[in-house]
C-alpha cells in the first residue's frame, strides 16, 4: 500500500523541523526557543510515523516532548530570564562557528550523496502491526544488558540531579 | 434522480455496516465525518457536564442550584457561554502576548487530539493505532506544556505558582498512571490466542476473549491497578480533591487567573475533555469498554434482546422524569414558558428513545451507549468526589503521588507479572531448580 | 525529488545536526546550548530510524530508544549543574564559567 501523500507530508514536516531548529538557535527569549524545540520534536515524531516506527514516535512524544521539555521549561522559569535577555546573545566567534558547522554539514551531505549507491534503492518492507512486540523481543532478548545499564544510568542521573539541586548536601 | 438517491443511500449504508474503522479502511471522508461527530458529541457532553456538575453538587449540599434560566436551569450553560463570549478580551500588561495567546490552544489541542483513538465500539473509532494507549498517554501529557506556558505568560505571581504546582502534580501522577496502565496491558498478553497489544480496540477484544473485565482479573490485582488509575486520573486532571492549583480560596484560580472570556472557556473545555478522555482510558482498560455485562455467558437471543432495549428505555425514563417535573411546576402564568419548554424537551427525549428501539439503529448504537454509560458513571464519580472530599495540601498531594501510589503501582505490576506467568515459572524455573537441589 | 528515498531523511538529519552545532558554538545562554545538544541527538535518532527502515530490521529503532533515554538522563544532570551554577554566580552566561582561567 503506497501512501500517496508521502512527499507532501515529508516536505511539510521537514520544513517545520528546519524552521523550528533555526528558531531554537536564534531566539532571544529561551522560552520561545523551548517552544520551537517542542514543535521540532513533535514534527520528528510524525516523521518517525512515516518511517514505520510507531513505538519510537510514541516514546518521543511521551519522553522528549512531554518530559524533557517540561523539565527545560521549569528550569528556564526558575533561572531568571530578564537579565539574560538584555545581554549580547551571540558570542564573539559566531562567524567561525557558522563556517565550521556549514563545513561539517556540507561534508555529511557530500558523503551521503556519494555513497548513496551503497544502499538498495527500495526499502525492505517492514510490517507495522507488531512493531511494539518485535521491539520488545529485541529489547529484552538481545539488548537485555544495555537495557539494564540504561536503567542504572537513569538511577545515577536521578541521584545526581537531586544532589546537585540541594542547597545543603 | 431516484438512482442517484439510491446509490447515495447504498454508499452510506456500506459504511454503516463496515467492519473496519475509517483509519484502517483509509477513507478520508468517513474519517472526517467521525471526527465531526466526536467533536459535536464532546461539546454536548461538556455542556451537559457543566449543568450536571452545578445541579448535582447543589443537591449534595442540600440546595437547588440554578433554577431560573431555563426549566430547572437547563439553559444555564448556554447563558454562561454567551456571557463568556461577550466578555472583554484582556491581555495583562507586559505579558508575553504570543505565549498568552497560544497557551489555551495547546491545552485544547492536547485534550481533543486524544479522542482520535478512543474506541466507542469495535469499529467506532476514528482510527485504531497499534500504539493506541501509548499515544493517548503521550498526547495527554502535552497539556502540561500548555499550563506551564499559561502560567508563565501571565506575568503575575499567582498564575506562575499555580502553573508550577499544577504541572508538578500532573507530572508526578503520570508516573503512577503509566504503571497502572502497564499492568493492565500485561493482562492483555494472557490471551488464549495471540500476543498482547497496545491498541485500544485490541485491549477490549482481549477482555472479550478472556471472558472477564480486567478489573476483576487476578482478584485483587486488577482492582488495585484500577484504584491506582482512578486516583491518579483525578489528580492528573486537577480536579477535587487534588485541585489546590486552581482552588478559589487558595490561589485565586491558579494558572488561569489572568484569562477571561473566551480564553477561559477554552481552558474549561479542555479540562472537561481531559476528564472524559482519562475516563475513557479507565473504561477501556479495566471496565470492558463497549462490552455489555456478560457478553459470553448470557449470549442467548432473549438476553440480547433485553440488553438491546436498555438505551431506548433509559431515554424514555429521562423523558418520563421531564414530564413528571413539568407537571410539578408552579401553576403561575409566569411559569408557562418554562413548563412548555420542559414538556417539549421531554417529548424530544421520548422521540430519541423511540428511535433507539428500532432494531437497525439499536444494533449500531448498542456499543456506543454502553461505553457512554460507563464514562457517564465516571463523570458522576468526579462530581461526587468534588462534593465529598476535602482538598489535599500540596505536600500531602506530592507525598501520595510518589510515596504511596508509585510503590503500589510497582507492586501490582510485579505481582501481575508473576501471577500471569505462574505456570511458566512453575514449569521452567522451579521444577528444574527442584531437580538440581 | 518526488520519490522520498533514504537520502532525503539523511540530508534532513545532517541539516538538523549542523543547526545544533551552530547553536552549541555560537550561543551564550547555557539553556539554549543544552537545547541545541538535544537537536543534535534528535538528528542522530533520525538517521538511525531511517536506516532501520531501509534495512527492514529493528536494531536502529532500539538504539534510538536508548538514545532518547540517555538524552533524558543527560538533560536532567545538565540542568542540575546549571541550577547549581546559577545559584553561585547569578548568571546563565556561558562565558562567565571562567574560574579556572589563568
Amino acid at each position: 500500500m503506497t501512501p500517496i501523500a508521502t512527499p507532501f507530508f515529508f516536505y511539510l514536516l521537514a520544513g517545520i523541523m528546519l524552521v523550528g531548529g533555526i528558531l531554537v538557535i536564534t531566539r532571544k527569549n529561551p522560552v520561545h526557543s523551548a517552544l520551537a524545540l517542542i514543535v521540532t520534536l513533535l514534527a520528528q515524531a510524525s516523521i518517525y510515523l512515516m518511517l514505520y516506527a510507531p513505538f519510537v514516535a510514541g516514546v518521543q512524544i511521551i519522553l522528549y516532548a512531554g518530559g524533557i521539555m517540561v523539565l527545560f521549561l521549569f528550569v528556564i522559569m526558575l533561572v531568571s530570564v530578564d537579565r539574560s535577555m538584555k545581554e549580547r546573545q551571540f558570542n564573539s566567534q559566531w562567524v567561525a562557528g557558522i563556517i565550521a558547522a556549514t563545513a561539517l554539514g556540507g561534508l555529511f551531505i557530500a558523503v551521503f550523496t556519494k555513497g548513496s549507491s551503497l544502499f538498495p534503492d527500495h526499502a525492505l518492507p517492514i510490517v507495522e502491526n507488531d512493531n511494539t512486540q518485535n521491539i520488545a523481543t529485541q529489547l529484552y532478548g538481545q539488548y537485555m544488558f544495555a537495557f539494564e545499564i540504561a536503567s542504572l544510568l537513569l538511577l545515577v542521573a536521578i541521584i545526581g540531579a537531586v544532589v546537585m539541586a540541594k542547597k545543603k548536601i | 434522480m431516484g438512482s442517484l438517491v439510491r446509490s447515495l443511500v447504498q454508499y452510506i449504508q456500506s459504511y454503516l455496516t463496515s467492519d473496519q474503522t475509517p483509519g484502517a479502511a483509509g477513507n478520508m471522508f468517513w474519517a472526517l465525518v467521525y471526527i465531526m461527530l466526536v467533536f459535536v458529541g464532546l461539546s454536548i457532553a461538556v455542556i451537559a457536564m457543566n449543568w450536571l456538575e452545578r445541579k448535582i453538587l447543589a443537591h449534595m449540599q442540600v440546595r437547588l442550584g440554578p433554577m431560573r434560566v431555563g426549566p430547572h436551569g437547563l439553559l444555564q450553560p448556554i447563558a454562561d457561554a454567551i456571557k463568556l463570549l461577550l466578555k472583554e478580551d484582556l491581555i495583562p500588561a507586559e505579558a508575553d502576548a504570543v505565549l498568552f495567546w497560544i497557551a489555551p490552544f495547546v491545552v485544547v489541542l492536547a485534550a481533543f487530539t486524544v479522542f482520535v483513538v478512543v474506541p466507542f465500539g469495535p469499529t467506532h473509532a476514528i482510527t485504531d493505532m497499534n500504539i493506541g494507549i501509548l499515544f493517548m498517554l503521550g498526547v495527554s501529557s502535552l497539556s502540561v506544556l500548555g499550563i506551564v506556558m499559561a502560567g508563565w505568560a501571565s506575568n503575575s505571581h499567582y498564575p506562575l505558582m499555580g502553573a508550577l504546582r499544577s504541572s508538578a502534580q500532573m507530572v508526578s501522577y503520570e508516573v503512577a498512571m503509566g504503571l497502572a496502565v502497564v499492568s493492565a496491558i500485561l493482562m492483555t498478553s494472557l490471551n488464549p490466542s495471540g500476543t498482547g497489544t497496545l491498541s485500544m480496540i485490541g485491549i477490549v477484544q482481549a477482555q472479550l476473549a478472556q471472558g472477564e473485565w480486567f478489573v476483576f482479573k487476578f482478584f485483587p490485582l486488577g482492582l488495585i491497578a484500577f484504584f491506582i488509575f482512578a486516583v491518579a486520573m483525578v489528580a492528573e486532571t486537577n480536579r477535587a480533591p487534588f485541585d489546590l492549583a486552581e482552588a478559589e480560596s487558595e490561589l485565586t484560580a491558579g494558572f488561569h487567573t489572568e484569562y477571561s472570556g473566551f480564553r477561559w472557556s477554552l481552558f474549561f473545555l479542555a479540562e472537561y475533555s481531559a476528564m472524559i478522555a482519562v475516563s475513557s482510558i479507565a473504561v477501556t482498560l479495566w471496565l470492558g469498554g463497549w462490552l455489555r455485562p456478560f457478553p459470553n455467558l448470557l449470549n442467548t437471543p432473549t438476553w440480547n434482546l433485553v440488553f438491546s432495549f436498555l438505551p431506548g428505555l433509559s431515554f424514555l425514563f429521562l423523558a418520563a422524569m421531564c414530564f413528571f417535573n413539568a407537571a410539578r411546576m408552579p401553576k403561575h402564568p409566569l411559569f408557562r414558558i418554562q413548563t412548555i419548554g420542559l414538556a417539549g424537551f421531554g417529548v424530544v427525549l421520548a422521540l430519541i428513545g423511540l428511535i433507539l428501539f428500532v432494531p437497525a439503529v439499536s444494533m449500531r448504537v448498542q456499543d456506543i451507549s454502553w461505553f457512554s454509560a460507563k464514562v457517564a458513571a465516571f463523570m458522576y464519580l468526579y462530581i461526587w468526589y468534588r462534593g465529598t472530599f476535602p482538598r489535599y495540601r500540596f505536600d500531602q498531594l506530592m507525598l501520595m503521588g510518589w510515596k504511596v501510589l508509585l510503590p503500589m503501582g510497582l507492586g501490582v505490576l510485579l505481582c501481575t507479572g508473576i501471577v500471569g506467568l505462574r505456570s511458566e515459572i512453575w514449569q521452567q524455573i522451579l521444577i528444574p531448580l527442584w531437580h538440581i537441589i | 525529488m518526488l520519490h522520498i528515498t533514504t537520502l532525503h531523511y539523511l540530508i534532513l538529519g545532517a541539516a538538523l545536526f549542523s543547526l545544533g552545532v551552530v547553536g552549541v558554538l555560537t550561543r551564550r545562554n547555557v539553556v539554549i546550548v543544552l537545547m541545541s545538544i538535544e537537536l543534535i541527538l534528535n538528528a542522530v535518532n533520525l538517521n538511525l530510524v531511517a536506516f532501520s527502515r531501509l534495512w527492514g530490521d529493528l536494531h536502529g529503532q532500539v538504539f534510538a530508544i536508548f538514545i532518547i533515554t540517555d538524552a533524558a538522563a543527560e538533560a536532567a544532570v545538565g540542568l542540575g549543574i546549571l541550577i547549581a551554577f546559577f545559584r553561585n554566580k547569578e548568571t546563565v552566561n556561558i562565558d562567565e564559567v571562567n574560574l579556572l582561567k589563568w
